[in-house]
């Protein structure tokens, strides 16, 4: 197979392995590419993408901008601040004026669930999902799985541990939908309050106790609590969430098996991951941001592919 | 579908053993030079040329590569046919005397690409081109080889395809015609 089944990145949900695979596959080419003297193709000269994002980025932003350019596209920034959203203008509108600018691809952050998909019913233009609320976070899934199968090879069968604020988290919903299509052992760890009711629907398996999670994985994946999303108190203090569930060296050392340790960013340190760990040899949190270019550039790349242009 | 064979594998043999003199009488020993093949059709008559070079010729450790010119070609979103990316080595071109290899040169757009993608890796000093075969009057573009191996005339709607021994039967060379 040489090209995705879908004409826009909305979420895992929507792909099969073959996508992955063939994503994954481009991206080791972008990789070998963006580690030239000149680290730029002419892939995309003809195409504009939009940037919109509505909510803060800094990582997600600025790799999906450096992939942009890498791959020659003209790029335009747009973050609602500085907008008439604030003066009242619907997301189809305001999406419907940038394209009427001859954009030909969106990439799209925004707060509520399901914007992506809203924007690919109604737009004339390939929509990429850079998060949409607590629902997903494609690309961050797609970076993350890429950089475990750098370091431990094929996922079939690999135990796979994601800790922390599960509940709020974007990044861990499409992590397991990523996780699981490559046959990867699933399981989140934290407190009750911050693991969805009905998790273990999804094929996933719940641990509360973090020693024993962290025994049974191969790669752990720390999250950051996601304060901004959070209109209630999910656990006494933070105190007490770093004294159960914060990843120091101590514990890593304690461990009978060298596992690696992965955060999507950004690292609040002291609080799910410390110093030591996020800056030790296990960790491949740069090795993920770099990566992040790669599989960008690899994801619009194939998208643009499916969108011939009109003769 | 029909094949006219226009090379046989002696003829092939005796052309290599000539590309490989030629190149000798332009780099000596090879010290300033790298041979770099086009993916992925290149590749074999690259290995071709360093056995050959190496075994009737004793001249070893040559700099050699491959380049893949996928994201660099002018055809994309505008070719029905999806073309897959292979991988390209870790080329040192600087100040270097680069010979790019390939099969078929047909319409240039190939070696225009290659062009463009060598320079991501350093300014080499000259380039040269050398193909087995070269389809006359075909040229979309002012590229000629430095070092052909042999020159036909060959039809629109025909394809010229190289067969080399490491893919399945005799090396040889021979015409279709496309459906």
């Amino acid at each position: 197979m040489n090209e995705l089944s879908v004409n826009h990145l909305l979420g895992i949900k929507h792909l099969n392995i073959d996508d992955l695979n063939l994503i994954f596959k481009t991206a080791d080419h972008f990789k070998e590419v963006i580690n030239r003297s000149i680290k730029k193709v002419p892939s995309l000269r003809d195409v504009t993408i939009a940037n919109l994002f509505f909510e803060n980025s800094t990582r997600t932003k600025l790799s999906f901008e450096l992939a942009e350019k890498r791959l020659s596209a003209d790029v335009i920034n747009f973050s609602s601040s500085q907008s008439s959203v604030k003066k009242g203008e619907t997301l189809i509108d305001t999406v419907n004026n940038i394209l009427s600018m001859k954009v030909d691809m969106v990439v799209l952050r925004h707060p509520n669930p399901g914007a992506a998909i809203l924007l690919a019913n109604n737009v004339n233009a390939t929509i990429i999902n850079a998060g949409d609320g607590p629902n997903e976070h494609p690309t961050q899934a797609l970076l993350d799985s890429y950089s475990i199968i750098e370091k431990i090879g094929d996922l079939k069968n690999r135990n796979i541990l994601i800790v922390g604020d599960i509940s709020h988290s974007r990044v861990a919903l499409s992590n397991i939908y990523a996780l699981q299509l490559q046959g990867a052992n699933v399981m989140v760890c934290g407190p009750k309050t911050l693991i969805p009711k009905y998790l273990h629907k999804l094929g996933v398996k719940v641990e509360h106790n973090f020693i024993k999670a962290l025994e049974w994985c191969d790669v752990v994946n720390m999250l950051r609590l996601q304060n901004e999303r959070m209109s209630n108190s999910f656990f006494p203090s933070v105190r007490e969430y770093v004294q159960q569930y914060g990843l120091t060296l101590d514990i890593l050392n304690s461990l009978d098996k060298e596992i690696y340790v992965m955060h999507p960013g950004p690292i609040n340190r002291g609080v799910e991951i410390s110093s030591d760990v996020a800056d030790s040899k296990n960790s491949i949190i740069l090795d993920q941001v770099e990566n992040g270019v790669a599989i960008r550039m690899a994801v619009i790349y194939l998208l643009a592919q499916k969108k011939p242009l009109k003769k | 579908m029909s094949k006219n064979i226009i090379l046989n594998k002696k003829e092939i043999d005796i052309i290599l053993q000539r590309l490989a003199c030629q190149l000798i009488e332009n780099h000596q020993d090879f010290s300033n030079t790298i041979l770099i093949g086009l993916q992925p059709r290149g590749k074999s008559l690259l290995n071709r040329l360093l056995e050959i070079l190496n075994t009737s010729y004793n001249i070893s450790n040559i700099n050699h590569g491959l380049l893949d010119i996928t994201f660099y070609r002018d055809d994309f979103r505008r070719n029905e046919k999806i073309l897959e990316a292979n991988t390209t080595d870790n080329l040192e071109v600087e100040g270097k005397s680069v010979v790019f290899i390939d099969d078929v040169l047909f319409t240039g757009r190939t070696i225009r690409a290659a062009l463009t993608a060598i320079e991501t890796f350093g300014r080499p000093k000259n380039i040269e081109l050398l193909i087995l075969i070269d389809r006359r009057f075909s040229r979309h573009l002012p590229i000629q080889p430095d070092y052909r191996g042999r020159q036909i005339d060959v039809y629109d709607n025909q394809k010229v395809i190289v067969n080399w021994s490491d893919d399945q039967g005799d090396d040889c060379v021979y015409i279709i015609n496309k459906l």
